[in-house]
């Protein structure tokens, strides 16, 4: 499964209070509303710059801060199809999988992609490509469940498709 | 099957590695680092920004049966009560969703103050979402943040998976000194380690320091190690939390204290003695200061409260300054208490006759300013001074707006001068 889309190129610490301001996402329970005021700190007209299937790269520890899920979501329903950072702060990482919102973590990606080119995330192989440069960059593997659940979209439509959740099965 | 006893009396294992394998769903052997395991939740929160996204999606599922209500807590706390129609009607939801089921509602007193005050016990598993639930290691629980749709899958299974961290060891040693507190001690940490320092990492506090640290410290502590990223920050039980957990009758979990071997990625120590009164400078935690370096910025408001930094000794210390005193004509001071116990206990012992006498707002317990949802909302290029937990950008309101974090002490001072301060020309 690989997705293609073109790049936004974010720096260091983007944490959920520039994803989505507390104010905007705790008066709302619909993604679609939570998608307007993606990246509201650094851009509050961003989501309107979106093409489907777009996709940010970032550097070190992307969505520190609070838990909300309302930054995945945000950045799901806006249309972005991954994010791939040098790092994930731990919560923003687990949401990404919970959600279905693919979150890989490549080591300095930033310095190898530019913004507003072209790239590829490939969920089987859980590997990056930047097309000018034909580079193939693996992101840190993750534990087969977790990989399994990106696949599928998250954990709703997992409990849809097996009515449990992965770690129900594991030892 | 392993004893709980083979498990607490193991050297080799962590806090993490103890408090995981004690709760293992098979409970048939000692995880370690790294290993991914599942583990029993004993109690599973979510508050009013994350708990309508956790009601939806257990409906998107179709799912309708709980796994224990009565250890679910759904809690109220961070727009609280509703400053808008919006917010009322998510609150609504939560409200018909806690009775439909049988779940606990609180409201009105902030999440981790509340477990704090209702329910942490050493050992206990506790997942909320919230970032800080990390707050109850404070007692030596295990307890950490997690998103929306995972908390709803706790709610229906009673069980999550997680990995087993690293962990870090932090020795503190020395005295702290007069105008230096918990808070200085954290953010020093922080601006140590940057913000990302603890990402994953499990944090034992730790040394000849931390029998000196009340329970409140310590919960200031547990709470801001999230900034940089922990899992889980813990203080074993010691004599002062026996005491406590007796004075409130509460039955002690598991106590689990790190084995003399066990391997730590990294290890600090914090002299105490040396320490001064620190501020976080905008508009991230880890750019800390010395408060000789920000002293004399011009501030519009003073915050105490939240979380981090919103109970009784808080409280205490902010009157201790502000007794006599008047908050500076251009600067507003707003206080907020953690729960509704420390607001009654804050009544009851003639804290807020000394607030208001000094000009100072004292409103009921709630995330409002610290979150930038009401009490207290930053507009364009205003600045504050605070006490609650984040200074990233737009976090109180305005995305133009300043915040600069600090003890409870350093914000009364700051906002009798109207500007940054150093608390320690105030207390005697």
């Amino acid at each position: 499964m690989t997705l293609r889309g073109r790049v936004w190129k974010f720096g260091d610490n983007i944490n959920t209070d520039i994803i989505i301001p507390f104010r905007f996402k705790s008066r709302t329970n619909d993604p679609y509303e939570m998608a307007k005021y993606c990246m509201y700190g650094l851009d509050p007209d961003f989501h309107e710059k979106i093409q489907k299937g777009d996709i940010m790269v970032a550097g070190r520890n992307f969505g520190g801060g609070s838990s909300r899920e309302q930054a995945p979501v945000a950045i799901k329903y806006c249309g972005i199809a991954a994010v791939v950072s040098e790092s994930f702060a731990r919560i923003f990482y687990r949401n990404g999988f919970a959600i279905g919102l693919p979150v890989m973590e490549v080591p300095k990606i930033t310095k190898e992609v530019e913004q507003g080119e072209e790239m590829e995330v490939d969920l089987d192989t859980w590997s990056v490509k930047v097309l000018r440069t034909n580079k193939v960059f693996e992101a840190k593997k993750v534990p087969e469940f977790l990989a399994n659940l990106m696949k599928i979209g998250g954990l709703v439509e997992y409990y849809k498709k097996y009515q449990q959740f992965p770690w129900q099965t594991m030892k | 099957m392993l004893s709980p006893s083979q498990i607490l009396k193991d050297e080799s294992l962590t806090f993490a590695e103890k408090a995981i394998s004690l709760k293992t769903v098979d409970g048939k052997k000692l995880h370690r680092v790294e290993d991914i395991a599942v583990v029993n939740v004993d109690l599973a929160m979510a508050q009013d920004s994350t708990g309508p996204l956790a009601i939806r999606v257990l409906q998107d599922m179709g799912i309708n049966r709980l796994w224990d209500p009565k250890r679910i807590l759904i809690v109220i706390d961070h727009t609280y009560p509703a400053a808008d129609e919006k917010v009322a009607n998510l609150h609504a939801l939560m409200r018909d969703f806690s009775f439909q089921h049988g779940c606990v509602l609180v409201e009105g007193s902030i999440s981790h103050q509340h477990i704090l005050e209702e329910y942490a016990t050493p050992g206990l598993m506790i997942f909320g979402a919230d970032s800080h639930t990390c707050q109850a290691g404070c007692v030596g629980a295990f307890a950490t943040g997690i998103g929306s749709t995972e908390i709803a899958a706790v709610w229906a299974t009673g069980q999550i998976w997680i990995r087993v961290p690293d962990s870090v060891r932090i020795n503190l040693v020395g005295k702290l000194q007069k105008g230096v507190f918990a808070r200085d001690i954290i953010s020093h940490f922080i601006g140590m380690v940057g913000e990302d320092g603890g990402n994953y990492r499990a944090l034992e506090w730790k040394g000849t320091a931390v029998k000196n640290l009340s329970l409140s410290s310590r919960a200031c502590i547990s709470n801001s190690s999230m900034e940089c990223g922990a899992k889980i920050a813990v203080f074993e039980p010691d004599v002062l939390t026996r005491q406590y957990l007796s004075a409130v009758r509460r039955k002690p979990g598991y106590e689990i204290h790190a084995g003399r071997i066990a391997k730590y990625t990294d290890e600090f120590e914090i002299d105490l003695d040396k320490l001064e009164p620190i501020v976080a400078a905008p508009d991230n935690v880890d750019n800390v200061k010395n408060i000789r370096e920000v002293e004399g910025t011009p501030i519009d408001q003073a915050f105490v409260g939240s979380s981090t930094n919103g109970r009784l000794e808080d409280l205490q210390v902010a009157a201790k300054i502000l007794k006599g005193r008047k908050v500076n004509p251009r600067t507003r001071c707003i206080i907020t208490p953690a729960s509704r116990r420390i607001y009654e206990e804050a009544i009851n012992s003639g804290l807020v006759d000394i607030f208001l006498q000094a000009g100072a707002v004292f409103t009921n317990a709630t995330c409002g300013a610290c979150v930038g949802t009401h009490l207290g909302v930053l507009g364009t290029n205003e600045v504050c001074i605070s006490s609650s937990t984040r200074n990233y950008i737009g976090r109180m309101g305005s995305t133009s707006a300043k915040i600069y974090l600090a003890s409870p002490a350093t914000v009364a001072a700051s906002a009798i001068r109207g500007e940054i301060a150093d608390p320690r020309r105030y207390l005697r």
